[in-house]
């Protein structure tokens, strides 16, 4: 099959940022000073296991960041023609999660669709009926087989699970040697593996309104989250170092820019502000239709510009405390022995004064993150947050608000999209709070 | 006291300023008013006609900073800068795109959002500290570690989640409020109770668990060690000693919120159909209102100000130490 490689915005940004992490590691690994309190962090059971659920959700989302246009099938002697659809990597892993549609509404693990149709009979009567779906559970001949199949998918999907679990525990447990990495192991692959056995045959967590597999629009939100918390810290952290510590240095006429500029930023309702923001960019991006050549392209543009404004409003509380922590800094007998040595400027910022004010950005920066996952989902709401073609929790929340008043209840989409997001976002608070009590040098440790 | 706060006053001034350069530059210069009236009259068909007609109605036709038109002041004072940006400073925001007084509403839906974030608030905050008290009371026991261990899941659940299962639950299978909906006087208390049920739920978590840090950082304090000494008892210790210790980082996150209750919650107006200053801004955000948009946002900022303000007020009362000069 022919394709061309598509790279989007955002998936520039998420392969520099896959870049900087590599690099820190690799420097990381080499000095036992900085590898120390990542040590205590591999000791402490809680964030290993949300480490191994934050990394399904990153693998997802990685897999669904590299994209791609298909060729369309060519007629003879004209140019080679690609699909104005662009796909991902994991779009193609679950291509019959992504194609599988049905009419409407459909229950999760259901045979039948939500509402009543008509139809006729084979004696040319009209009954009202509620329709099979065209693929969720089709393979099956009757309603009889139904409970029996489920069952068996489930067995099966367990069985498959604790095999492939145990296989990989195994294999992790040589590096991390512990007991609540072991099971987490075991249990999270038993889980995705009885989701997948059922997912071949139905919808897991049923279809929304034009049909479309929940199960396969929550694991794309995955992306999305992850960007939204990502990709802005490449915009808080640089504003906020730069800044923050030149305003605790320098102090005099710079630290009063700086505190001006942060106190005007900071005095505006975050809310409002990104509001105001996005409206603008909005403007921006629907009078020039012509800088984007897929409508993919241009939902992304507009993912990358709401990181850009989210950064842009968010950077101030970091700055203040980095130039609380510069100002005292500057005060110490090394950095004052720096200084009369006449050691420049610059080389007391890079080497005295930003290696030690790391932990406090790199504690901000996995805080931030839940939060800034939380904020997409409203700013969604709002009308603010990402394109309404983007598939997001936001988007999925706002979607499936309004079916709430339907009798039966329309519940599965919120409900899906709800937890997937609360297990993302308490993975990740569970995770930075571990990174907190591992980096903060405040903490009295017995043994660290 | 009196010169501090004048000048504190007068600090904000220039604040200020640079609020309505950023709104006037985000709204007028990264966009023309062209492109705002072609994106509200729909991009395609739109004749050159159209746009001027849409710019004269909403005054944006001036100059955008001098109006070489016209003679001696009216050279500044013409111009879309003086009559947008100017004149906010005297609270004047024009008209909503709808024709209304943008003043007026504000002043009106005032007290609905007031009806909801106040109580919200004292009520939140009364069950924060308790909870947080509680924690640190029995610290280190089984109590504190699912107390936290709460605190984290609910932190973890997404605003959205609150607000839809508590319309849900309540109103849609216990019948016990209506979904949304508002009145003025006594008829509106079973319209406010849910909504203020959900807001005070939805920040326990994060809020216990900031207050529980703060008492615990109190708690490793020399001046504990001495009332222990003393031989008071660990609940009078915790209340008449750390709690008013605590006061000062209590009241620096808590006091700056107080004058931005009058915003609203954007959220929660707009669920349970309250009508007030967050809905109006959600209402003027989806129908691209540029001019209210503004206003809010200048406004808030104007709040946010006078709750900085008020913070330092407030650490005079309690602590005596503490001298404005």
């Amino acid at each position: 099959m022919n394709f061309i490689p598509v790279i989007l915005w955002s998936d520039a940004l998420v392969f520099l940022l896959v870049a900087a992490c590599i690099t820190t590691t690799m420097y990381v690994r080499k000095r036992e000073h900085l590898l120390l309190p990542w040590r205590r962090v591999a000791q402490s059971s809680m964030a290993m296991v949300s480490l191994s659920v934050l990394s399904l959700f990153l693998l997802v989302g990685l897999l669904d960041t590299l994209h791609f246009r298909v060729a369309l099938p060519q007629t003879n002697g004209t140019e080679q023609v690609y699909s104005p659809e662009v796909l991902s990597v994991f779009d193609k892993l679950v291509e019959p999660l992504r194609i599988q549609t049905e009419k409407t509404y459909s229950a999760p693990l259901a045979m039948a669709l939500y509402a009543k149709e008509s139809r006729t009979t084979t004696n040319g009567e009209i009954e009202r009926d509620y329709p099979r779906l065209r693929f969720g559970g089709a393979h099956l001949t009757d309603h009889s087989q139904y409970k029996a199949d489920v069952v068996r998918r489930i067995l099966l999907g367990l069985l498959s699970g604790l095999l492939v679990g145990v296989l990989l525990a195994l294999v992790v447990n040589r590096l991390f040697k512990q007991q609540a990495v072991f099971i987490a192991t075991i249990t999270l692959v038993t889980v995705v593996s009885i989701i997948v056995s059922l997912a071949t045959g139905y919808h897991v967590f049923g279809t929304d309104k034009v049909g479309q597999d929940v199960l396969y629009l929550s694991l794309k939100s995955i992306r999305t989250g992850l960007i939204i918390g990502t990709v802005t810290t490449l915009v808080t952290l640089p504003l906020a170092l730069f800044l923050g510590v030149a305003a605790g240095y320098f102090r005099g006429w710079v630290d009063d820019v700086i505190q001006y500029i942060y106190t005007v930023l900071s005095s505006i309702p975050s809310v409002l502000l990104i509001a105001a923001a996005v409206l603008m960019m909005q403007v921006t991006i629907d009078t020039h239709p012509e800088w984007f050549e897929t409508s993919a392209a241009r939902a992304d543009m507009r993912l990358v510009a709401l990181c850009l404004i989210l950064g842009l409003t968010s950077w101030t509380g970091l700055c203040r405390l980095l130039r609380g922590e510069t100002l005292k800094m500057r005060e110490m007998e090394y950095i004052q022995a720096a200084q009369s040595f006449g050691v420049s400027s610059m080389r007391i910022l890079t080497r005295h004064i930003m290696p030690n004010v790391m932990h406090i950005i790199l504690i901000a920066l996995v805080m931030d993150f839940s939060g800034l996952v939380l904020a997409e989902a409203v700013l969604s709401y709002v009308g603010v947050g990402v394109d309404p073609s983007m598939i997001s929790f936001g988007t999925m929340i706002n979607g499936a608000r309004l079916e709430m008043g339907r009798e039966p209840m329309v519940w599965w989409a919120l409900a899906s999209a709800f937890s997937f997001m609360l297990v993302l976002v308490l993975a990740a608070n569970l995770f930075a709070d571990a990174v907190r009590d591992a980096f903060d040098p405040r903490l009295n440790r017995t043994g660290g | 006291m009196l010169a501090y706060l004048i000048r504190r006053l007068l600090y904000a001034i220039p604040i200020l300023i640079g609020v309505n350069l950023l709104t006037f530059a985000l709204f007028f210069v990264v966009n023309t008013p062209d492109d705002m009236a072609r994106m509200q009259l729909g991009v395609k068909r739109v004749t050159p006609e159209a746009i001027e007609k849409w710019k004269q109605q909403r005054g944006y036709d001036k100059p955008l900073f001098i109006n070489s038109a016209a003679t001696s002041t009216a050279q500044i004072t013409d111009t879309v800068f003086w009559n947008k940006s100017v004149s906010m400073f005297v609270f004047d925001f024009g008209y909503s795109d709808d024709g209304r007084s943008i003043r007026r509403e504000i002043a009106t839906r005032m007290t609905p959002s007031l009806a909801i974030a106040l109580p919200t608030f004292l009520i939140g905050l009364m069950v924060y500290v308790s909870f947080a008290l509680l924690m640190t009371l029995f610290r280190a026991t089984m109590f504190d570690l699912v107390g936290v261990t709460l605190c984290v899941v609910l932190m973890s659940i997404s605003g959205l989640f609150y607000i839809i299962g508590g319309q849900f639950l309540v109103s849609k299978l216990w019948h016990l409020v209506p979904i949304s909906g508002y009145a003025g006087g006594m008829d509106g208390i079973k319209f406010v109770v849910l909504p203020i049920v959900v807001g005070v739920i939805g920040g326990i978590g994060s809020s216990s668990r900031w207050y529980r840090t703060i008492f615990i950082e109190e708690m490793g304090k020399d001046y504990v060690r001495t009332a222990r000494a003393k031989g008071l008892s660990e609940l009078r210790v915790l209340f008449t000693h750390v709690l008013k210790n605590a006061m000062i980082p209590i009241l620096t996150g808590v006091v700056v919120v107080i004058p931005l209750l009058f915003m609203g919650s954007l959220l929660t107006e707009s669920f349970f159909g309250i009508p007030g200053l967050g809905s109006y801004t959600i209402d003027a955000i989806n129908a691209q209102d540029f001019s209210v948009v503004r206003a809010m946002v200048f406004l808030g900022s104007v709040l946010y100000i006078v709750g900085l303000i008020l913070t330092d007020v407030s650490y005079t009362v309690v602590d005596p130490r503490v001298r404005l000069q």
